[in-house]
């Protein structure tokens, strides 16, 4: 029982020997960890709801690679974008600059909700103007004698 | 009357716009290079590989560069049109091969017809990223100077070639 045991162990022991750690997936940790925070701002070209880190079209991967090789040379993160921007346009940017062509794009939202303010208070004010015209007291006789007529109708049943 | 026609017309905005915006391919960015220098870049030749080329090779011609590539589906169908083309004498059509390999390569030149006065080999896709390729075919309209003006964003057709292409080459050669 006790060899049995013993060759257990031996086997388990044996196998971890030759286990060994996962290799890293880059040899430097901190060139991986720009190149993704740059690579999450940028749109992948061949499937356009993809970013750049997440797809795996070969063209994102041969980006990637430039995108590293800039990287390594020292690039700012500005000088990376500025070379995807000025082969493939402001599209690849996800969060594109603010400037007269996308003046539209960015204000768009707060012009229609201002619009859509404006339109609901001067709906209300009108409605408020309505209200106060044609309250209970401004009823005619002969309205009155009706809306009462009506309701004693209702009674009866 | 405001009544019906306020939101009418507004409906009729939102019609405009949204037919505007489904019928763009949205497949089609706009290259930001249209305006611009081409740039340069040194490659080997596909079928001459001792030759070397260079876009300023082209200096003082208006000329096409078309990148292709031997796994690309749609090139099979720009590329009898190319062949016409290259036939005619029109415009002189540079290849660029891109990320392809030199046997695929020079085999579908054979089988489809060589309409290039030459093909640059781009292996590692290193220039097609310079000239903002992002899907094959992709054909450019370089002036005398070495300007890029026309993108054809997938294969050419008939009516690229006849309305867009072939009127600026005209226009470009005068």
């Amino acid at each position: 029982m006790m060899r049995i045991f013993l060759i257990a162990l031996a086997l388990l022991f044996g196998s971890a020997a030759f286990a060994k750690d996962a290799a890293p997936l880059a040899e430097d940790e901190a060139v991986e960890q720009r190149l993704n925070v740059i690579a999450e701002e940028l749109r992948c070209l061949v499937c356009q709801n993809e970013s750049l880190a997440g797809s795996r079209a070969d063209l994102a991967q041969d980006l990637r690679r430039e995108v590293r090789k800039l990287i390594k040379e020292g690039k700012t993160d500005a000088e990376v974008k500025d070379f995807m921007v000025s082969r493939y346009g402001d599209f690849v940017l996800y969060r594109p600059p603010v400037k007269p062509t996308t003046w539209l794009l960015w204000a768009g939202p707060f012009v229609l909700l201002i619009i859509g303010v404006i339109a609901l208070i001067v709906y209300l004010r009108r409605r408020g103007k309505v209200v106060a015209q044609t309250g209970t007291d401004h009823l005619s006789a002969e309205q009155q004698q009706r809306a009462a007529a009506l309701l004693s109708e209702e009674d009866k049943k | 009357m405001m009544k019906f026609l306020l939101p009418l017309a507004a409906f009729l905005v939102l019609v405009v716009f949204l037919a505007v915006g489904l019928n763009r391919d949205p497949r089609e960015v706009p290259s930001p290079l249209v305006g611009k220098p081409a740039p340069a870049f040194d490659l080997p030749q596909l079928v001459a590989t001792e030759k070397r080329f260079a876009p300023k090779d082209m200096q003082g011609k208006v000329w096409l560069l078309n990148v292709w590539a031997s796994w690309c589906v749609s090139c099979r169908q720009e590329h009898p049109l190319l062949v016409e083309l290259g036939k005619s004498g029109i415009v002189p059509i540079v290849g660029l091969d891109y990320k392809d390999q030199r046997a695929d390569g020079l085999g579908w030149l054979r089988q489809h017809g060589d309409p290039y006065v030459l093909s640059a080999f781009d292996g590692d896709g290193r220039v097609g990223i310079d000239y903002g390729v992002y899907g094959v075919p992709e054909t450019y309209v370089i002036d005398k100077a070495g300007t890029i003006r026309y993108k054809q964003i997938g294969p050419v057709t008939p009516e690229a070639l006849e309305q867009k292409i072939l009127p600026l080459v005209k226009e470009l050669n005068k």
